[in-house]
């Protein structure tokens, strides 16, 4: 028998999640607010939160002084071309160790893991190195190769898991219908695994459009992202905190859009098999 | 379309792309600060008179820009023509023979009219390697109405007694004014920039003659007990995570009694846009002990050209008009002498125009004059740079040894023991680089 829920008990939790995600919010809020307000507001102490005199003019300096959408074209390219680059070795990766494991499958898994662990700037001059010498600095191929290498492990340990959920016996019979391995993955395990393909491909993106260290490192004009955008309104010795706000704000917008529509997929795709 | 037509059209066609393939783009990379920002908005001058070169800029965050800058010309990775980078690059990169040697600037461009301390923190061995776009020095940017209230007038050049007695007189913690805001955020071109700059007014250097580090010297402890005392009395809370920006930010909002800091920030106190106290700035000599030096620094962010480059001719042509006369004639011209990029040449101290328009320029011009980059301290030092060591061991010295007196102006250590640290690290860090045998 269900449980029965007091209206009490949900408007507390409700209003509990609603105070939680805010404080989760807030900085984000904030830098939308500053971006709106002129530098000597920005750092008016104490701040004013909405009663401010509200201006676009960051915005158009922004505009003036840099071109975005060359930006924001380098970011979505970057991001697409990695997540694709990614799934094209992780899926077939994944289903091998998760329906054909071999003793060495789990040693695998945790050393692909453990990659992530070195600080990037450990390897950065053997890199540039061979960046340079392969004549790949400065382009969207070299970027591409390094973000999705940089997030295989966690790609194929995310579509491991979902793949893991995915019933042996549903595989077996395609194959005693005949299906070569090739036409089991893209016919039979990839639609079952459409969620949790889904959410990894967001995971993704987001990683690689936030990803900071090689994309300022190893680009210049050309190649550069968003993250190249903002970097270029920081300065240690001036305050140009409004203007920072708005360009951080015109990078995150895509994503944070792109994440607010797929919310439901992503959590679901992330809860996925956590809970039987 | 007549065979005359058709060949016509291809001549054309030929000659656009013959002109398009001869034309340079010059990659310069830069950090993002008013005078740079300016000088991109006014590049038209330089394509009109040179049109086959075109300019791209690639503007990054100081700290970013120097690990992007450093790792490209370490490796010869060839993605910039033309770089902007500080004085204390300057001379370890031409030591490396990382950069080309600037000769042929042109017969108007008037090398003897840069500032002398400027051009010998950017010189070796009597040959320019970089031209300084603009050039700062460090001066006390006071409160006068504060001062005025409190009966208390500033001389030109004060002694640090003198500003740690106002300091504690203008402290009034309960309506959050404070009589000093000083750097305190670790970091070599942070804390380490002020506290390096104090100890060479207090008597203090970083090594002796054969490397020895020098922080178990009295000269260090006067300097760092002074400090962390004044801070302790007179400062504003959480000093130790404050940085250039956090006290700009302080001071502009009235918080500070006074300010010891980059003269560029001269322009941003006094401007309304930016300032709650805007006419209410005054400006002094950074201080001293009478011992023959003052606490200020000398830095200048120059461009220069890496060693390798395939467009040494259109580089040397751009840096030639970015750091020329004509160009701070045009930047007066377009945007008022206020805006001039300041610094580097003497003739613009000696115009009339420039004096009326920036107040401080006299200050400016004594502070980078009183600092000498080859002798910054009052005992014989080995090295080159005032408010830093022109080793490339020293930014990461110089950060631990931050982090070290940070922690001893946060209460989480004493003078001490945070200089028994410095000492100790410094002495191995310079060990192991063979420094000291």
């Amino acid at each position: 028998m269900a449980r029965r829920t007091s209206p009490a008990r949900v408007a507390v939790f409700t209003a509990l999640g609603w105070a939680v995600g805010f404080v989760v919010f807030f900085p984000i809020l904030w830098m939308v607010l500053t971006s709106f307000k002129t530098e000597l507001e920005a750092f008016r102490t104490p701040p004013s939160f909405l009663f401010f005199d509200w201006t676009l003019e960051n915005y158009a300096i922004v505009q003036a002084r840099s071109d975005y959408l060359r930006y924001a074209m380098n970011s979505i390219v970057l991001a697409g071309g990695s997540t694709l680059a990614a799934l094209v070795f992780a899926i077939p990766a994944a289903w091998a160790m998760a329906f054909s494991p071999t003793e060495r499958t789990r040693g695998t898994l945790l050393w692909m893991l453990s990659t992530k662990m070195m600080p990037p700037v450990g390897v950065l001059v053997p890199m540039y190195l061979l960046f340079r010498d392969f004549s790949l600095l400065d382009t969207h191929v070299g970027l591409i190769a390094v973000l999705a290498l940089g997030n295989l492990p966690i790609v194929i340990w995310m579509l491991y898991t979902y793949f893991k959920e995915i019933p042996r016996d549903i595989l077996e019979a395609s194959r005693m219908d005949g299906a070569s391995s090739w036409k089991e993955i893209v016919f039979v395990l990839t639609p079952m695994a459409v969620p949790g393909i889904a959410s990894t491909i967001l995971l993704n993106v987001i990683l690689a459009w936030n990803e900071a260290f090689w994309t300022l490192n190893l680009s210049t004009i050309k190649a550069a992202p968003l993250t190249a955008f903002i970097a270029s309104y920081s300065s240690p010795e001036g305050l140009f905190w409004a203007k920072l706000s708005a360009a951080s704000t015109l990078a995150i917008a895509p994503i944070l859009v792109l994440g607010w529509f797929s919310q439901r997929q992503l959590v679901r795709g992330l809860t996925f098999g956590a809970v039987k | 379309m007549s065979i005359k037509a058709l060949l016509a059209g291809a001549c054309s066609l030929f000659a656009l792309s013959v002109a398009g393939a001869s034309a340079e783009t010059l990659t310069i990379a830069t950090v993002n600060n008013g005078d740079m920002i300016r000088m991109q908005g006014l590049t038209e001058d330089f394509t009109k008179a040179n049109p086959d070169i075109t300019l791209q800029w690639v503007t990054l965050e100081e700290n970013v820009l120097r690990q992007r800058v450093t790792t490209d010309i370490a490796t010869k990775g060839g993605q910039f023509d033309v770089l902007t980078i500080g004085t204390y690059e300057v001379p370890i990169w031409a030591k490396q023979g990382w950069l080309v040697a600037l000769d042929h600037l042109g017969a108007d461009y008037d090398v003897d009219d840069l500032l002398p301390a400027i051009r010998s923190g950017i010189s070796q061995d009597g040959k320019l390697y970089a031209a300084p776009f603009y050039g700062e020095s460090s001066m006390i940017m006071y409160r006068k109405d504060l001062f005025e209230k409190a009966g208390i007038t500033m001389p030109e050049s004060p002694t640090w007694d003198f500003v740690a007695d106002a300091a504690r007189k203008l402290t009034d913690k309960a309506s959050e004014t404070y009589g000093i805001c000083l750097r305190g955020k670790a970091g070599w071109g942070e804390n380490m920039a002020f506290l390096t700059a104090m100890s060479n007014s207090f008597g203090a250097r970083w090594f002796d003659e054969s490397w020895k580090a020098q922080f178990d010297q009295p000269a260090w402890k006067a300097t760092l007990d002074f400090y962390v005392d004044l801070m302790k009395d007179a400062g504003p809370p959480g000093a130790s995570s404050n940085g250039f920006n956090e006290n700009l930010a302080l001071f502009n909002a009235g918080k500070c009694g006074m300010w010891i800091d980059a003269t560029v920030a001269a322009s941003f106190v006094t401007n309304p846009k930016e300032s709650t106290v805007a006419d209410k700035v005054g400006f002094a000599l950074a201080p001293n002990t009478g011992k023959g030096k003052n606490a200020n620094w000398l830095w200048a962010w120059n461009l220069a050209i890496p060693a390798g480059s395939q467009k040494v001719e259109a580089a040397e042509k751009f840096i030639s008009w970015a750091t020329s006369k004509h160009y701070t004639e045009l930047v007066a011209s377009k945007e008022g002498w206020a805006n001039v990029p300041p610094g580097t040449r003497t003739s613009l101290y000696n115009n009339p125009e420039y004096q009326k328009a920036a107040p401080f320029a006299a200050l400016t011009l004594a502070s980078i004059n009183s600092a000498d980059p080859t002798h910054p301290t009052v005992d014989p030092v080995p090295y080159v740079g005032v408010q830093f060591v022109a080793i490339p061991e020293f930014q990461g010295i110089g950060t631990t040894v931050g982090q070290y007196f940070s922690a001893a102006l946060a209460g989480q250590s004493t003078v001490d023991e945070a200089l028994a640290q410095a000492q100790q690290y410094t002495t191995d860090e310079m060990t192991a680089a063979g420094y000291i045998k």
